[in-house]
């Protein structure tokens, strides 16, 4: 029998193209599809049962499940859940995906030393770090409601513009920590810079634009204003759940501003615009320093 | 007939910030042979490896594959198996999982079944338990089988033997020695200098990021007087110039071999 197609049974692995001797510059042909598919599975796998990402999720249920006991309701425990997402998703997403980066360094370098392209390869590592947060997110605010029974159609916007808002940031912020760690070999201060983003964009940049309006309150600010805020994508964040709780003692300066200039669906897409924008900058600028860096 | 696969690299040099790790380098990994690469702590080892493996790009000079220029390319290291030192794998994973990871990435499947696999790796204790849990040998055999079950023509092994029982370096000292009867061109770094002097033909020494010695290991022991390997390079780092006998038993390496020691 083939001792390749018995591999390719044993190993559940595809059948593929043999590699030509003579063939160098061009790919025999692993799509570049299956190479990340391979990464990812292989990623979540190993993700998705790290400790921190299990204890993350059940903090997130155990939040969940306090404020609708003190709520009386999902609205209202998700209400209470506003700044939880908005510090702890970041925070837990940046500063896991830097550890991780560094903790699974030497497994990275044995894959790049495979015929991998180093885009396909940071885009299964990407996703592979993204999705097992993503998943810890949503299970941790769903799972109790969804217990209780309190997911019914009236709230299912609110917990999807939720589930949206919180998987955006751990897209954009994954993005960010791997960024961060291709950009600094030193661990502790990747880690420091993990945690400096986070403050940074978590709370000083509030209180800076909160400076500035009240610096230049004579001056007409809303338009720079709507600019500040598509310049944090916490704050973006931020706007487009306070549009959907209508909260006006949740929000921050930012929020209120654009609250103002753009309530309604066209500020609701306008901030998910921005949300996508960034996903795709840090998530760009990181496999760049990915496919150029020396491991 | 395809010509025999070599890789090599040619006149490279790589700085890291201001610090030059490597200077004007070459080096060639001829096909049935053991290449030893020798050096202390920060002469460049570890680059060049990287180098070869495309893992660090030179700021200067080339990589070659039979002759091609690889430099930059991805698809070349489908036809290398790189082993290296003390393998940190994902800690939930077990042997199986890497193992069909690593298949899913190469262009064509492994040369053994799973089966086979085991038995020639000894992984049946542990092949399905968490990496984590196991030790550094099973660790370490679970590298050795990543490098070697897709036949690649090239083998880069850094430290291959480290946390390696005796039973298991021995076997595993012998299938290097095997795969050098296959005809691959197989590139070793280790510390361990008695292992070097028992496997290696040639022996590239590296000093603060240039090539001192390139040549065959007999060569060089004639020229420090049957030394063993050990201290022949203590010879040669001690020595400002030490002028080696032609070694006349060995076709030259491509372009580069010196049977002559630059110190």
């Amino acid at each position: 029998m083939n001792s390749d197609r018995v591999a390719d049974r044993v190993l559940s692995v595809p059948s593929r193209e043999t590699f030509s001797p003579g063939m160098i510059g061009a790919r025999p042909v692993t799509p570049h599809f299956t190479l990340i598919a391979a990464v990812l599975r292989a990623q979540v796998a190993e993700i998705a049962r790290n400790r921190w990402v299990l204890a993350y999720a059940l903090v997130l249920a155990v939040l969940t499940e306090a404020l609708y006991q003190l709520g009386g309701s999902a609205p209202r425990a998700l209400s209470g859940l506003l700044n939880v997402v908005l510090l702890l998703v970041p925070l837990v997403t940046t500063v896991f995906g830097v550890v991780y980066w560094h903790t699974s360094r030497e497994f990275t370098e044995l894959l790049l030393a495979q015929p991998v392209p180093r885009r396909a390869l940071w885009c299964g590592l990407y996703l592979g770090l993204a999705t097992p947060l993503v998943a810890a997110f949503a299970l941790g605010i769903t799972l109790p409601l969804v217990l209780h029974r309190a997911v019914t159609p009236d709230v299912l916007p609110l917990l999807l513009s939720y589930l949206l808002a919180g998987s955006a940031l751990t897209l954009s912020f994954a993005a960010i920590a791997m960024w961060i760690g291709a950009a600094q070999d030193d661990r502790l201060k990747a880690l420091g810079l993990a945690l400096a983003v986070w403050f940074i964009t978590t709370v000083v940049y509030d209180g800076l634009v909160i400076w500035l309006a009240t610096a230049y309150s004579d001056w007409p600010l809303e338009k720079p204003m709507l600019g500040f805020m598509f310049a944090n994508p916490v704050d973006l964040a931020r706007t487009g759940l306070m549009l959907r709780l209508d909260s006006a003692a949740l929000m921050g300066y930012t929020g209120a501003v654009l609250s103002n200039v753009l309530g309604g669906p066209r500020g609701l897409f306008l901030s998910s615009l921005g949300l996508v924008f960034w996903i795709v900058l840090p998530a760009i600028a990181a496999a760049r320093a990915f496919a150029r860096k020396d491991f | 007939m395809t010509a025999a696969p070599m890789l090599e690299v040619r006149r490279i040099s790589k700085s890291f910030g201001r610090t030059a790790v490597l200077r004007d380098v070459s080096v060639a990994l001829p096909a049935g042979c053991i290449t030893a690469v020798i050096g202390p702590n920060g002469s460049g080892k570890t680059t060049l490896n990287k180098i070869l493996l495309g893992l660090v790009r030179p700021n200067h000079g080339h990589v070659l594959l039979n002759h091609q220029q690889v430099t930059g390319s991805d698809t070349y290291r489908a036809r290398i198996g790189y082993m290296p030192q003390a393998p940190r794998f994902p800690e939930h994973l077990a042997a199986r999982d890497v193992l069909q990871l690593v298949s899913s990435l190469r262009p064509h499947a492994p040369h053994m079944t799973l089966e086979q696999l085991i038995d020639a790796f000894d992984l049946a204790s542990f092949v399905s338990r968490p990496l984590g849990v196991c030790s550094g040998g099973q660790r370490q055999r679970v590298n050795a089988a990543v490098a070697l079950i897709f036949e690649p023509d090239v083998l880069i092994l850094d430290e291959p033997t480290a946390g390696l029982d005796p039973v298991s370096s021995a076997s595993l000292k012998d299938r290097i020695i095997a795969e050098r009867a296959k005809g691959r061109a197989i590139l070793i770094t280790s510390h361990v200098l008695s292992e070097l002097e028992e496997l290696a033909d040639d022996i590239v020494f590296l000093l603060d990021g240039t090539v001192r010695y390139c040549g065959s290991q007999s060569a060089l022991r004639a020229s420090t007087g049957g030394l063993s390997l050990e201290r022949s390079i203590g010879a040669l780092m001690q020595s400002s110039s030490i002028a080696i006998a032609p070694d006349t038993h060995r076709t030259p390496l491509h372009g580069t071999r010196t049977d002559e020691a630059h110190v």
